[in-house]
């Protein structure tokens, strides 16, 4: 079977003061082959968590992760990762951060230039690529995450709120490459957001998490990013359904959160 | 005293005069910030003042040591050289006291001299003469020529009218008269404001000091022998400490079992000071070149270990988690990401290990060394060679100086990144 498969998923661990947390419980879900699935909710939801464990960084307490019919049990590079910020290499160039991929597996420069220096040009640093990581801005930053994660071609890309750290202005920027990007790899996308505008936007299905145990508490699925790949992102969030999903998203998120203070002011 | 006095004058003084005289001509950003008061970022290092910094110590220097590098009139007052002169009152059983004049010739130490010529005068007291260097003081036995000697109760009440006994002084425009308990008149011309070449050669001696020594050597060796060998025990030492500090403080930084064993070791050793280590490598390797390498490599080890060990604890983890999701192994992230990401940390460490390596290489060389800028210096002060000492010292600053721009510039070149992430 093609595509992401989560089963059960259950996480919990000891703290040293004796207690335990629960951080998943019984998360289950199916993401299809070319899918882009965005997950918001309140902090401590466990949404980091969930894509950690799903590029193999953290091993469930129960539960199973099969990829393209295979189980999941490490970091591997079918599972491509975009962090928030500070995952750059600054000891390389451009160029060699976005070949990292291909040169680790030991391939040679004519095997990946050309694919490279395609996807440089996709994100628009062709003319950046000798300069190092540290002299670009921000944004331009996240683009050489995202293309040093195309150039190794995975199957599945995990997103952990790659835009958190961009000015508004570079994050509309940036969110209208997301999505031709997706467009036109047809990766399967899991994105990690705050932001519930971002979630909706990009989101052909989205996932609203609960804490406390972290698990799903929702699930939407939207035409916007689809909208979105053909017509300006502004254009797309003056659709009647999007300020209502918005709203709705809103408060339930609201809820959540004030649910979670009013637990902690009881406990204090 | 007088000596700080007049270094906090001049750097009042020149203050104010750098602020009349010099326009300011800057007009960058930091030019137009009204507040600098706290602002740390406003503070540049006034480079007219790091000049005149240097030339006030140097004045100072020559000034205070009567240095032909600088005119004469900036000279603080010398020691009295020339002839001096006081009058005693001598009294003797049986006879009217009677006066006399001392003459004492006071000459630079090191010339040649002879006793001043003085008619022997009138009276039974005659008139004396003496020789006496500068900064050293002489006992003048006046009785000696006079007509009753001390078996005739000869004794001294005065000097120049005024009454003096035995334990006592007088003084005069040439300096102190003081009489030992015994009754002997002792000498000391006035010593002036300048410091005596045994405690502070002029500046002028220290250079010349180094054309001698760098020409002829010194105790067997040259001066390049000395430094040389000084410079070669720190890079040995260094280079071993580093060759194993660095995979240990890895190991350390990637291995529960290593961090467990090597702990204790590290951390009781790290606040050992080097220097305490001396005696009992000196019981275990001597004063050869064996032991101070040992030496300098326990004292660059710890330091490199812990460098190391920071380097890999400040591994970002998603660049590590990045690079095992890019498909990378385990001798890859390694090589490609916690080798160079460690990299200023084993810098910062490389240029403190130099600097502790280079101090305990020239303490060593104070203890027990054949060789060396420590043990050039020591031996030195053992025979007051105090200009060998003073230049040893400013060669000794200057390199462990060169040492440390050094390793900036590698640094500079090395890790180009280094606090722009």
């Amino acid at each position: 079977m093609n595509g992401l498969s989560i089963e059960n998923l259950s996480m919990r661990f000891d703290l040293p003061n004796g207690g335990s947390v629960q951080a998943l419980k019984d998360v289950s879900l199916q993401l299809a082959e070319g899918e882009l699935m965005s997950v918001l909710g309140p902090s401590g939801c466990g949404k980091t968590t969930l894509l950690n464990i799903v590029a193999g960084f953290l091993a469930p307490t129960s539960g199973d992760i099969m990829l393209n019919g295979h189980a999941v049990t490490g970091p591997d590079a079918e599972r491509g990762m975009v962090f928030q910020q500070g995952a750059l290499f600054e000891w390389m160039s451009v160029r060699d951060n976005v070949s990292f991929g291909p040169r680790m597996a030991g391939r040679r420069e004519g095997d990946w230039a050309e694919t490279v220096d395609h996807l440089l040009d996709v994100v628009g640093l062709r003319d950046f690529k000798e300069k190092a990581v540290y002299e670009l801005s921000g944004g331009m930053q996240q683009r050489v995450a995202l293309a040093r994660c195309l150039a190794n071609d995975p199957d599945v890309i995990l997103m952990d709120e790659p835009l958190g750290a961009l000015d508004a202005l570079t994050r509309e920027k940036m969110q209208g490459l997301v999505l031709k990007l997706w467009k036109e790899t047809g990766k399967t996308i899991i994105l990690i957001t705050h932001s519930v505008e971002e979630a909706l936007l990009l989101g052909e299905r989205l996932l609203v998490m609960a804490p406390r145990p972290g698990r799903i508490h929702r699930e939407y699925r939207l035409p916007f990013a689809d909208l979105g790949v053909n017509a300006d992102l502004r254009e797309v969030k003056k659709h009647p359904e999007f300020g209502q999903k918005r709203e709705e998203i809103l408060g339930m998120i609201w809820d959540m959160e004030e649910e979670i203070m009013g637990r902690t002011e009881e406990n204090a | 005293m007088i000596v700080f006095l007049i270094y906090v004058a001049i750097f009042i003084a020149s203050f104010f005069v750098v602020k009349f005289v010099a326009r300011k001509t800057v007009t960058d950003f930091t030019s137009l910030k009204t507040v600098t008061f706290g602002d740390e970022s406003a503070v540049t290092p006034n480079r007219i003042a790091s000049i005149l910094s240097v030339l006030t110590i140097f004045l100072l220097w020559a000034a205070f040591t009567g240095s032909s590098l600088v005119p004469r009139f900036l000279h603080a007052p010398g020691p009295f050289i020339g002839d001096a002169t006081f009058t005693y009152t001598a009294e003797a059983d049986g006879v009217a006291p009677d006066d006399a004049t001392v003459t004492v010739r006071v000459f630079e130490v090191g010339t040649d001299v002879a006793d001043p010529e003085v008619p022997p005068g009138e009276g039974w007291a005659k008139n004396d003469v003496d020789t006496v260097g500068a900064w050293r003081s002489g006992l003048v036995r006046v009785d000696r020529n006079d007509a009753y000697g001390r078996d005739a109760g000869h004794r001294v009440v005065a000097v120049n009218g005024q009454p003096i006994e035995p334990g006592g002084e007088v003084m005069t425009e040439f300096g102190r008269v003081g009489m030992s308990p015994k009754g002997t008149l002792n000498f000391e011309p006035a010593k002036g404001w300048q410091m005596e070449p045994i405690w502070l050669p002029p500046p002028e001696a220290v250079v010349a000091r180094l054309g001698e020594i760098a020409s002829d050597g010194y105790r067997d060796s040259t001066l390049w022998e000395h430094l040389g060998y000084s410079l070669f025990r720190v890079v040995v030492g260094f280079f071993f400490g580093a060759l194993v500090g660095i995979p240990l403080g890895y190991a350390m930084g990637l291995s529960n079992w290593f961090r467990g064993w090597f702990d204790p070791i590290v951390e009781f050793m790290r606040p050992v000071p080097p220097l305490a280590l001396i005696p009992l490598v000196i019981i275990w390797a001597g004063i050869g070149e064996l032991g101070k390498i040992i030496l300098l490599f326990l004292a660059a080890l710890w330091i490199m270990a812990i460098a190391a060990r920071a380097g890999v604890s400040g591994v970002a983890i998603s660049k590590v988690h990045a690079a095992y999701s890019l498909g990378a192994s385990k001798w890859q992230i390694m090589r490609h990401v916690i080798v160079p990401n460690s990299l200023p940390e084993i810098f910062t460490g490389a240029r403190v290990a130099m600097g502790v390596c280079w101090g305990t290489v020239v303490a060593a060389e104070l203890v027990a060394a054949e060789k060396g800028a420590g043990m050039m210096i020591m031996v030195a002060s053992k025979f007051q060679l105090t200009d060998i000492v003073i230049m040893g010292i400013i060669l000794i600053g200057i390199i462990g100086f060169g040492i440390d721009i050094l390793m900036r510039f590698a640094e500079k070149a090395l890790v180009p990144w280094k606090g722009r992430i």
